[in-house]
């Protein structure tokens, strides 16, 4: 039987190039919070990790010429990650709610509060 | 005689990269979902900014650069396994081994001086989230190391070429999670 095409076979993009797109990148994420601006550090941060996190899927594990099913089956379990933040977060992000209270977590953001203020 | 991962294609992939496929799948649940766990536990936490500004930066941003630097060569090594050059496939996969042990260097440098400034894994949440999250991302990196230098060793005779890709798939998906790690354990004070 012969060997079947690797994906990358039927195309490669200038793997040097992404790489220095990638670096630059990264150092657009070092900076940007430097501005200590909350909307410029999520951009920077968070949205640039994601830039990066897709050239690195695309190119390099040339994720675009994979079989399709491939990037339903990624993508299908960030959707169980995000589903599972959703049905958890509520619980964890919040310290009280209409008929309970989360004594414990309360206490410890409470007294970490002075520390917070020498910082 | 061939292994089935090496010659079967029943799906359209061969059937050792569709296991890798479902490697990374299964992964994309275990780190997610720590990922996730944390990211709710921060928003629900703003005191955690008082020990995250403990954490070194440049020394993140450092092996970042690091890990990108060696998925440029594991996808270069790829390349030339496909060129039939076995040679020059080993020599990059060697390099991209060299970046996982830079990469695991400067952990232990930064780690060292973390645990002895008294931020261990017990003495806060936040560190407790830092450790397990960096902690199982370096055990990853040591898995990517030793796979690693048995592929190359073959490569290097010209054997198991498309092993050379399978690997760099796993590198990559590595160098990802690291991708997110950073701005969540660094950037984020």
């Amino acid at each position: 039987m012969t060997r079947e095409p690797t994906v990358a076979e039927q195309s490669h993009p200038n793997y040097v190039k992404v790489w220095g797109v990638l670096v630059a990148l990264l150092a657009v994420s070092v900076v940007g919070p430097m501005f200590e601006i909350k909307l410029v550090t999520l951009v920077t941060a968070f949205g640039v990790a994601i830039l990066k996190a897709y050239l690195v899927a695309r190119n390099f594990m040339h994720l675009h010429i994979e079989r399709r099913y491939v990037t339903y089956l990624l993508v299908g379990m960030v959707a169980l990650m995000l589903l599972l933040f959703a049905g958890v977060a509520p619980d964890v992000m919040k310290h009280e709610g209409h008929q309970w209270k989360n004594e414990a977590a309360q206490k410890v953001v409470r007294d970490a509060a002075p520390a917070a203020k020498v910082h | 005689m061939k292994p089935i991962a090496t010659t079967r294609s029943a799906t359209g992939i061969p059937t050792g990269r569709l296991a890798v496929w479902w490697v990374m799948a299964s992964e994309i649940v275990i780190f997610g979902g720590l990922l996730a766990a944390y990211v709710m536990h921060r928003l629900g936490h703003p005191e955690w900014s008082n020990q995250a500004i403990h954490t070194n930066t440049w020394l993140g941003a450092l092996n970042t650069l690091v890990l990108l630097t060696s998925s440029l060569f594991a996808v270069l090594a790829h390349q030339a396994a496909e060129h039939g050059e076995g040679r020059k496939a080993a020599r990059l996969l060697l390099a991209t081994a060299g970046g996982a042990l830079v990469f695991l260097v400067v952990k232990s440098f930064e780690w060292s001086h973390e645990i002895a400034a008294g931020y261990t894994l017990t003495s806060n949440t936040f560190w407790s989230f830092y450790y397990t999250a960096a902690g199982l991302h370096a055990v990853h990196v040591i898995a990517g190391l030793v796979i690693m230098l048995v592929v190359a060793a073959d490569a290097a005779k010209n054997r198991e070429l498309q092993r050379v890709e399978l690997i760099g798939l796993y590198w990559h998906f590595v160098d990802i999670v690291w991708i997110f790690l950073f701005p969540l354990l660094y950037i984020a004070k």
